[in-house]
C-alpha cells in the first residue's frame, strides 16, 4: 500500500516533468502527447469506477467518450458559424468556452449513462458486456449518418475553446487545465472508494447477496456508480477533442471503448492510478512503437497478453505488489 | 399468548411438480429460538428464501411485528428488521473484518449515499461495528482480511454482520456448519443470550445445538411442518421420529 502510493506520486510527478522538460527544450510534441496521455487516464479512470469498484465490464464505453466529444464539437460549430444551436422557443447558442462545454458534456453524458444503465443492469456478466457494446455501435451508427455535424467526416474546429485568464492554445496551458482535472478525479475517486458509498458498492460487487440482507440495493448502487463513471469519461472526451479541435465518429467505435479498458487492464483494475499507469504506457508504445511499425498493435497484443496471463493487477500489481484492503 | 414477531401464514412455494413448501405457518415469539429441523432437500432453504425474500411465494403471507411483508423485496425486508445469516458465508473477501461489519450497519444508523468522507472516520458506525465485534469475540481481528480467517471465525463474522442491525427477528441458515466441537459449543452460547435482544429463527442441522437452544422447534419433511412442539415433546414424538430423527434422540 505505501509503496502503491510512492508509485502514484512517482507516475503524477513523471507526468509534471516531461511537459515541463518540454518547455525548456522546446519540443511541443511532447507535451501533446503527455496531454493524449493524461486525457486517456481520465477516461480510463471514469471506466474503472463502474469496472474496478462496481464490477461492470462495460465495453461501451466510448459513448460517454464520443458524447463529450460531440459536446463540445457541436457546441463550437456553431459558435465559430454563428448559427443558433436551436431557436424555437428559446434560443440556445453555441458556445467557445470550456467550463460550458464541461458541464454539458457531463450532463448529457451522465443522463446517457443513465439511460443506459438502467437497461444494461437488468443482464449480468457477458450479456452486460453485450448490451453495452450494442449501446456503443447504436452511437457509433448514428454519429455517422447524422450529416448535419459532418456525418462520417467530423467536424473541425479551427480554434482551441477558451478558457477565464489562460491562452489554450498555448500547450502547456492546456496541459495544465487537463492534469489539473485528472488530479482532481483522482482524489475525488480515493474518496469515494473508502466512503459509505464504496463500501456498499464493493459488497454490492463482491457479495451482493449479502448487500440485499442488509438492506442495500445493489442494482441502484451499481447504477449510480456507472452514471459518475460515464460522467468522467464523458468530460475525458470533451478534452480530447477540444486537444484534436476534431471529432469524429472514431471517438464512439468500439475499438474506443476497448482502448480504454487496454488502459485499466495494463495499468492495474481497481487500482487508482491504474488508469494512469496504462495510459502513460499507451501512449508511449504509440508512439516509440508507432514510429518502426504501422502495425505497432501487435506488440501492444503481446504486452496485453502477458500482462493478463502473468500480472494480477496489471503494472501497479507488479510493483507494488498485491491489494490489500487494510486503511 | 403474545403476539408473533415474525409470523408467515400457508406459505406455499413449487418448483415444477415438486412442492418446496407446502401450507408452512409457523412464528417466532418474543425472546423465544424457534428451530427448524427436518431433512435435506426437506424445503428449509425454501423457506428461508421466502421468509427473507430472495424467493417469491406462490401463495401465503408474511408478517413481521404485525407489518405485512408479503411481495416485498429481499431489501425492504432487511431494512424492516429481519436479521439475516447465511448459510455458505456471504462475505466480501478482499476487504478487512472492520469493513464487512460496518456494511451491517449502513442504513441503520448512516445512510450509503455518501461520497466523499471515509466510512472509517463514521465514529458512529465503527462503535457498531466493534461492538458486534466484541459481542462475537473477534475484536482483536478487525483488521485482518476476510480471505485470511478461518472458517470458525467467518462464521462468527457472519454473526456479526447481523447483530450490527440490531434486528426485530434473527433468520439464521445453518450458523454451526462445518464448526467444530468448540466452535458451536461457543456459538451457543452466543445465540443463547441473543434470544433477549431479539427472537430467532433456527434452521439447523447439529442436534446438539437445537436440542440444548429451541425453546420450540418444528419439523419440516417435504416441505410440510409434520410437527411443532417444545423440545420435549418433539424427542417423544413417534412421527418425528419415524420421518427424521431415527435413533439418535
Amino acid at each position: 500500500m505505501i509503496r502503491e502510493s510512492y508509485l502514484n506520486t512517482f507516475v503524477l510527478a513523471l507526468l509534471i516533468a516531461v511537459p515541463a522538460w518540454a518547455v525548456v527544450a522546446n519540443e511541443p510534441f511532447t507535451i501533446t502527447l503527455a496531454t493524449r496521455a493524461v486525457i486517456f487516464a481520465l477516461a480510463a479512470t471514469g471506466l474503472n469506477i463502474a469496472l474496478g469498484l462496481g464490477g461492470m465490464v462495460s465495453l461501451g464505453h466510448a459513448v460517454f467518450f464520443g458524447i463529450g466529444g460531440y459536446a463540445m464539437g457541436i457546441l463550437a460549430h456553431h459558435a465559430q458559424t454563428y448559427t443558433p444551436l436551436m431557436d424555437g422557443l428559446f434560443l440556445i447558442e453555441g458556445t467557445k468556452s470550456m467550463p460550458v462545454i464541461w458541464l454539458v458534456a457531463m450532463v448529457t453524458s451522465g443522463i446517457a449513462a443513465l439511460l443506459i444503465g438502467l437497461v444494461s443492469l437488468r443482464t449480468g456478466g457477458v450479456y452486460f458486456i453485450m448490451i453495452t457494446l450494442a449501446f456503443g455501435q447504436m452511437f457509433y451508427y448514428f454519429s455517422i449518418s447524422w450529416a448535419t455535424y459532418g456525418g462520417e467526416d467530423g467536424l473541425s474546429i479551427y480554434l482551441r475553446n477558451d478558457f477565464p485568464g489562460l491562452n489554450t492554445l498555448v500547450p502547456i496551458n492546456f496541459f495544465a487545465i487537463c492534469f489539473t482535472i485528472l488530479l482532481i478525479v483522482l482524489l475525488l475517486n480515493a474518496l469515494i472508494a473508502k466512503s459509505p458509498f464504496g463500501l456498499a458498492l464493493n459488497a454490492a460487487r463482491q457479495v451482493p447477496q449479502r448487500a440485499e440482507a442488509v438492506g442495500l440495493n445493489p442494482q441502484r448502487l451499481k447504477l449510480v456508480a456507472f452514471v459518475i463513471s460515464g460522467v468522467i469519461t464523458g468530460l475525458a472526451g470533451a478534452l480530447f477533442a477540444d486537444l484534436n479541435r476534431f471529432v469524429s465518429p472514431t471517438m464512439f467505435s468500439w475499438q474506443t471503448s476497448g482502448e480504454i479498458m487496454i488502459f485499466i487492464i495494463l495499468g492495474g483494475v481497481a487500482r487508482l492510478c491504474g488508469p494512469v499507469v496504462g495510459a502513460v504506457v499507451f501512449v508511449m508504445l504509440e508512439h516509440v512503437l508507432g514510429d518502426l511499425s504501422d502495425y505497432w498493435h501487435i506488440y501492444l497484443g503481446v504486452l496485453l497478453l502477458l500482462v493478463v496471463m502473468f500480472v494480477r493487477g496489471g503494472i501497479v500489481g507488479l510493483i507494488a505488489g498485491k491489494h490489500v484492503a487494510h486503511d | 399468548m403474545t403476539d408473533p414477531v415474525l409470523a408467515t401464514y400457508n406459505l406455499n412455494k413449487s418448483f415444477g411438480a415438486l412442492k418446496a413448501t407446502d401450507d408452512v405457518s409457523i412464528d417466532v415469539r418474543p425472546r423465544e429460538i424457534h428451530a427448524i429441523i427436518g431433512p435435506n432437500g426437506a424445503g428449509k432453504s425454501t423457506l428461508i428464501g421466502q421468509i427473507c425474500g430472495g424467493l417469491a411465494s406462490d401463495s401465503g403471507r408474511v408478517t413481521l411485528a404485525g407489518q405485512d411483508l408479503t411481495g416485498t423485496g429481499t431489501a425492504v425486508r432487511a431494512k424492516a428488521g429481519i436479521g439475516r445469516t447465511f448459510q455458505i458465508s456471504q462475505l466480501a473477501m478482499d476487504d478487512t473484518v472492520l469493513q464487512n461489519v460496518m456494511l451491517g450497519a449502513l442504513n441503520i444508523s448512516s445512510s450509503p449515499w455518501r461520497f466523499f468522507r471515509p466510512a472509517l472516520a463514521d465514529r458512529d458506525l465503527r462503535d457498531k461495528a466493534e461492538a458486534a465485534l466484541a459481542r462475537v469475540g473477534i475484536a482483536d481481528l478487525d483488521h485482518m482480511q476476510v480471505a485470511e480467517l478461518s472458517h470458525g471465525q467467518r462464521r462468527l463474522l457472519e454473526t456479526a454482520v447481523a447483530l450490527t442491525r440490531a434486528p426485530k427477528v434473527f433468520v439464521m441458515d445453518e450458523p454451526m456448519a462445518g464448526l467444530g466441537a468448540d466452535g458451536s459449543k461457543a456459538l451457543t452460547t452466543l445465540l443463547d443470550g441473543l434470544r433477549q435482544e431479539a427472537p430467532i429463527l433456527l434452521v439447523e442441522h447439529d442436534m446438539d445445538a437445537v436440542f440444548a437452544l429451541a425453546d420450540r422447534i418444528s419439523v419440516l419433511v417435504y416441505g410440510k411442518i409434520i410437527a411443532t412442539g417444545t423440545t420435549a415433546q418433539i424427542r417423544a414424538s413417534q412421527a418425528v421420529r419415524d420421518a427424521y430423527l431415527g435413533d439418535e434422540a
